[in-house]
C-alpha cells in the first residue's frame, strides 16, 4: 500500500524488493480504459467481469486491472488475459460469464470470441500472434499492456523510478546530457531536435533559475500518441522530467495538457500528487539534496499554444501568441529563463534511456533518427489505433502490415503526416523509410505521428481544403502573410473544390504558399502551406480534373456530385424518402422513389440510411446525370 | 439558475484561493468557467485588480481561448469532432446534418431547444471516429442516419423537462 516517503535510494529498492517477492496473482484480466475504451464500453466490461469473478469466488485467483491504452482502438472494448496473453476484442457484457469460466477457470481461450481476420478468416488467439501488434516495437507501450497508471506500486514492479534512483546515486548531471546526447534521442514533438544537445543549450545559459515544459497540447488533429501516453503511463513522463531536471538544473516544471483531455489531466494531477507524497518531487529528492516540483497547466483550446513560445505566454497567464525566435526557449523562455521544453513522448523515452544505456537505445533505428516512434493509424486503413515501431521501417510496412491495408476492397492512395504541418506521400513511395530526414525529403514530416491513410474515396482537393480551413481558423492572427494567406488559400481551394477553379488559380496557390513559407511569424503559418503544396506536387492532376473537368474523381467534393437510386436495386422500403430532410426524394410515375435533382442538396443521407442489403443509392458525378444540361444539380 | 450576486460571490471565493500571480489567470478562469458555466464579465475588475493586469487584456484572454465564453451556455451540447481522421470518415456531413436539424451553424446554440452545437478540432479518439459527444458522453463511430435520432432524443428531453 502507499509508502513512505523514500528518504534514499536504498529505501526505494528495498520497498521494490518487498512488491516482488509478495506472491502474485496467478491470472491477470487488463481491460483498455484509457478515454477511446471508455468510450467504447470498457468500464461496463470491467463491472462485468467484477461480478462474475466473486460469483465464481476467484478473488484470490485473478487480478482485474484496468489498464490505459492497449492501442487496438478499433476492437475496444477488448481484454488481454495473462500470462497467455489472450486477446478478447470488441466484447460485450454478455460474452464476460463464458470468459471467466472458460479461460480463467480452464485455462482454455474462447476461439468463436477471438480475433478474426475478416479478409481470411484466420484466428488469432494471443496479441503476440495478431499481424497488429507482431511488427511493432513496443518499448513504451508495452507497458500500457498490464500496468495499472493509478499505481505507484505498479510503476515500481514495472522498474518505475529506478533509472531516477540510479541517476541520482551515481551520475553527475553532466554524464546524463552525455547519455541522452549518445542515445541519438530527437524530439518527438515535431520538429526532431537532439533533446540531449537541446538540454545542454539550457544548463549553458547563464541564470539564476531553470524552467522544464512538457508539452501535452497535442493539438494535430487526428492524433493521439500523447493523451495515450499520459492516461496509460504518466509516472513515466514524470520520472523523465525529474531525471531532465537533474541534468539540465530546473528547479521547476509544467506539464502543460490540452483541456479536451480530462482524463490525461486527471491522471497525470495524481501522478504527480504521488510522486511528490513518496518523495520524489519536492525538497531533497531521494536524500540527494536535488530538489524539484511540477505543476500541471491546462490549456484552454487553440492549436498555436503548442507552439514552444506561445505555449510558454500560455502558461504565464497570457493569450497564446508566439513570437519570434531567436532568443529560443532554451536561453529566454519562461519568464525570461532558460526553458526545456520537450513533448509527452520525447519525456516518455528519457527513464528508458537510462534503465537501458545510449547503446541499446541508439541500436534501433535509422542513421539520424533512433529508437521507437508512436503514430496513430487512422483514416482508410483496416486496423486503427496507436503504433510503435521502430525507425526505419517503411511506410508500406506500417500501412500493410501493422495496419492490414486498405479497407472494404478499396485502393490506397496516399498517407498524410505531420497533420496540418505535414503533407502527404503517394502510395507509390510506400517503400520511404519511416524517419525524420526521409519523409522531410519527400515533402511531408513525421510531425508529432499522426499517419491518416487515404485511399481512393478521399479527395486531395478536399484534404487541401481542410487543412487550409483548420490553419486559417487557428492561425493567431498577430502575423499578416499566415492570417491573409492562409485566408486566401481557402477561398482559391474552395472554388476549385466547387467546380469554379481556373487552371492560374495552382500557381496562386504555390506562390502563396511560398510567401507564407518565407514570411510567416512561427512555425503554424510557415508550415501550413504544406498540406496544400504537397497534395500539388503528387496529385496536381487531381486539381486539375476539378478545375477543368468539374469532377471530383473521389466524389467527394459536394457541388460535383449528385446521387442517383438504381431501380434495378431498388426494393422500394421508402426509407430514403422518409429520411431526405429536402423532400427531395419522391414516388416517380412508376411507383419506386426517384431523386428531384433541382432539390437535392447532396447531403448523403439517404446513401447512409439505404439498407446495406440493398445499396441502391449511388453516388456519381453530376456530368453523368442523364438530364445533365451543363447545369449543376439544386440546391445550395 | 443562480443569480448574479450569487456567482460574483463565487467567483470572489475563487480568487481568494489563488496568489496575486499573472500565471493563475487561465487557471482562474478554467475554475470560474466550470463553477458558473461562462465568464460573466461584470467579474473582470475584481479579477483584474487581482492579478493586477487591465480588464481589458483578461478580455482578451477570455475571448482568445475557445474554453471560455462570456454568454451562458445552453443546458444541452452537442459536439462534433471536425479532427482529420473524423473528417475523412464523413464527420463534415454529420456536422451540417445537426446544424440543420438544430437550426444553428456549428458554434451557435438554439435557446429554444436548449442547445449548443459546438465544433471541436480533436477528441484524441481518432480510431474510433467520427466521434460525437452529447452531454459529455462520447459516441463513437457515428452514422450520418443516426443524427436526427441523437439530435431528436436530447431535444426531446428538453422540452419534457421545461
Ligand atoms: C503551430 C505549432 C503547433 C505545435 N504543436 C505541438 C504540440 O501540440 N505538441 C508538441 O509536442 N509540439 C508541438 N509543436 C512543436 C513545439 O513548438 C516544440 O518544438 C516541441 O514541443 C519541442 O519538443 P521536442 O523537442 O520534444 O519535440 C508545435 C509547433 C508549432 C509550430
Ligand atoms: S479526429 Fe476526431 S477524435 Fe481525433
Amino acid at each position: 500500500m502507499s509508502q513512505v516517503r523514500f528518504k534514499s535510494v536504498k529505501e526505494l529498492e528495498e520497498y521494490r524488493r518487498s512488491l516482488q517477492s509478495a506472491s502474485g496473482f496467478p491470472r491477470l484480466i487488463s481491460i483498455s480504459s484509457a478515454s477511446c475504451g471508455r468510450a467504447s464500453g470498457a468500464l461496463k466490461i470491467a463491472s462485468a467481469f467484477e461480478k462474475s469473478i466473486k460469483e465464481f469466488g476467484l478473488n484470490e485467483k485473478v487480478k482485474l486491472k484496468l489498464t490505459g491504452c492497449h492501442g487496438f482502438c478499433q476492437f475496444e472494448p477488448d481484454a488481454i488475459i495473462f500470462p497467455e496473453k489472450y486477446f478478447y476484442p470488441n466484447l460485450r457484457p454478455e460474452h464476460v460469464p463464458l470468459i471467466v469460466e472458460e479461460t480463467i477457470l480452464e485455462g482454455k481461450m474462447i476461439p468463436e470470441l477471438a480475433f478474426k481476420d475478416e479478409a481470411n478468416q484466420k484466428v488469432y488467439l494471443t496479441v503476440d500472434e495478431l499481424p497488429f501488434y507482431r511488427k511493432q516495437l513496443r518499448w513504451l507501450m508495452d507497458f500500457h499492456l498490464d500496468l495499472d497508471p493509478t499505481s505507484l506500486d505498479d510503476y515500481f514492479r514495472h522498474e518505475g523510478f529506478k533509472a531516477l534512483g540510479s541517476v541520482l546515486s551515481s551520475n553527475k548531471p553532466e554524464e546524463i546530457l552525455n547519455i541522452i546526447s549518445a542515445s541519438g534521442l530527437r524530439g518527438r514533438g515535431g520538429a526532431g531536435f537532439p533533446t540531449g544537445l537541446k538540454w545542454r543549450l539550457a544548463r549553458e545559459a547563464k541564470a539564476d533559475k531553470r524552467y522544464l515544459i512538457c508539452n501535452g497540447d497535442e493539438g494535430d488533429p487526428g492524433a493521439y500518441m500523447d493523451r495515450g501516453l499520459l492516461e496509460s503511463n504518466p509516472f513515466s513522463v514524470v520520472e523523465g522530467m525529474i531525471i531532465g531536471a537533474y541534468a539540465v538544473g530546473a528547479e521547476k516544471g509544467f506539464v502543460y495538457i490540452r483541456q479536451e483531455y480530462p482524463l490525461a489531466i486527471e491522471r497525470v494531477e495524481q501522478a504527480i500528487e504521488k510522486a511528490r507524497e513518496a518523495g520524489f518531487l519536492g525538497e531533497d529528492i531521494l536524500g540527494s539534496g536535488f530538489s524539484f516540483d511540477l505543476e500541471l497547466v491546462r490549456g484552454a483550446g487553440a492549436f498555436v499554444s503548442g507552439e514552444e513560445t506561445a505555449l510558454i505566454a500560455s502558461i504565464e497567464g497570457r493569450r497564446a501568441f508566439p513570437r519570434q525566435r531567436p532568443p529560443f526557449p532554451v536561453v529566454r523562455g519562461l519568464w525570461e529563463k532558460p526553458t526545456v521544453i520537450n513533448n509527452v513522448e520525447t519525456w516518455a523515452n528519457v527513464p528508458l534511456i537510462i534503465r537501458q544505456g545510449p547503446t541499446w537505445f541508439s541500436r534501433v533505428g535509422t542513421e539520424k533518427s533512433k529508437g521507437t516512434k508512436i503514430f496513430s493509424l487512422v483514416g482508410q486503413v483496416r486496423y486503427t489505433g496507436l503504433v510503435e515501431v521502430p525507425f526505419g521501417l517503411t511506410l508500406g510496412e506500417v500501412i500493410n502490415e501493422v495496419g492490414g491495408g486498405p479497407k472494404n476492397g478499396k485502393k490506397i492512395k496516399a498517407v498524410q503526416t505531420g497533420g496540418p504541418s505535414g503533407g502527404c506521400i503517394p502510395a507509390s513511395m510506400f517503400n520511404l523509410p519511416v524517419d525524420y530526414e526521409s519523409l522531410n525529403q519527400a515533402g511531408s514530416i513525421i510531425g508529432s505521428g499522426g499517419m491518416i491513410v487515404l485511399d481512393e474515396s478521399t479527395c486531395l482537393v478536399d484534404m487541401a481544403l481542410y487543412f487550409l480551413n483548420f490553419a486559417s481558423l487557428e492561425s493567431c492572427g498577430k502575423c499578416a502573410v499566415c492570417r491573409i494567406g492562409t485566408r486566401q488559400m481557402v477561398r482559391i481551394l474552395k472554388k476549385i473544390s466547387s467546380g469554379e477553379g481556373e487552371i492560374s488559380d495552382l500557381e496562386r496557390l504555390e506562390k502563396l504558399g511560398w510567401t507564407m513559407q518565407k514570411g510567416s511569424l512561427c512555425g503554424l503559418g510557415r508550415t501550413a502551406a504544406n498540406p496544400v503544396l504537397s497534395a500539388l506536387g503528387y496529385f496536381r492532376a487531381e486539381f486539375e480534373k476539378h478545375i477543368v473537368d468539374k469532377e471530383c474523381p473521389a466524389l467527394v467534393c459536394q457541388k460535383l456530385i449528385a446521387y442517383e437510386i438504381e431501380p434495378e436495386k431498388c426494393a422500394n422500403c421508402q426509407l430514403c424518402l422518409k429520411a431526405c430532410p429536402y423532400g427531395a426524394i419522391r414516388v416517380g410515375t412508376d411507383g419506386a422513389p426517384v431523386i428531384n435533382q433541382e432539390l437535392c442538396t447532396r447531403c448523403g443521407v439517404c446513401y447512409s440510411t439505404c439498407p446495406p442489403q440493398f445499396s441502391a443509392i449511388r453516388k456519381v458525378s453530376w456530368k453523368s446525370l442523364e438530364q445533365n444540361d451543363d447545369k449543376r444539380p439544386g440546391g445550395n | 439558475m443562480k443569480n448574479l450576486g450569487n456567482k460574483i460571490s463565487i467567483v470572489e471565493k475563487i480568487l481568494q484561493t489563488l496568489p496575486g500571480e499573472r500565471r493563475y489567470l487561465v487557471h482562474f478562469l478554467h475554475l470560474v468557467q466550470q463553477a458558473t458555466g461562462y465568464i460573466p464579465e461584470e467579474i473582470l475588475p475584481a479579477a483584474a485588480r487581482h492579478f493586477s493586469v487591465s480588464p481589458s487584456e483578461i478580455f482578451g484572454v477570455v475571448t482568445f481561448y475557445s474554453a471560455f465564453s462570456l454568454k451562458p451556455h445552453c443546458q444541452h451540447e452537442i459536439v462534433v469532432c471536425q479532427g482529420t481522421a473524423c473528417h475523412v470518415r464523413g464527420s463534415g456531413a454529420i456536422m451540417e446534418e445537426f446544424s440543420r436539424w438544430l437550426g444553428v451553424k456549428p458554434g451557435e446554440e438554439n435557446l429554444e431547444k436548449n442547445v449548443l452545437l459546438k465544433p471541436v478540432n480533436c477528441l484524441g479518439c481518432c480510431a474510433i471516429g467520427p466521434v460525437v459527444v452529447v452531454d459529455g458522453q462520447l459516441q463513437a463511430k457515428v452514422d450520418l442516419k443516426e443524427v436526427k435520432r441523437i439530435a431528436e432524443k436530447l431535444t426531446g428531453e428538453s422540452e419534457k423537462r421545461e
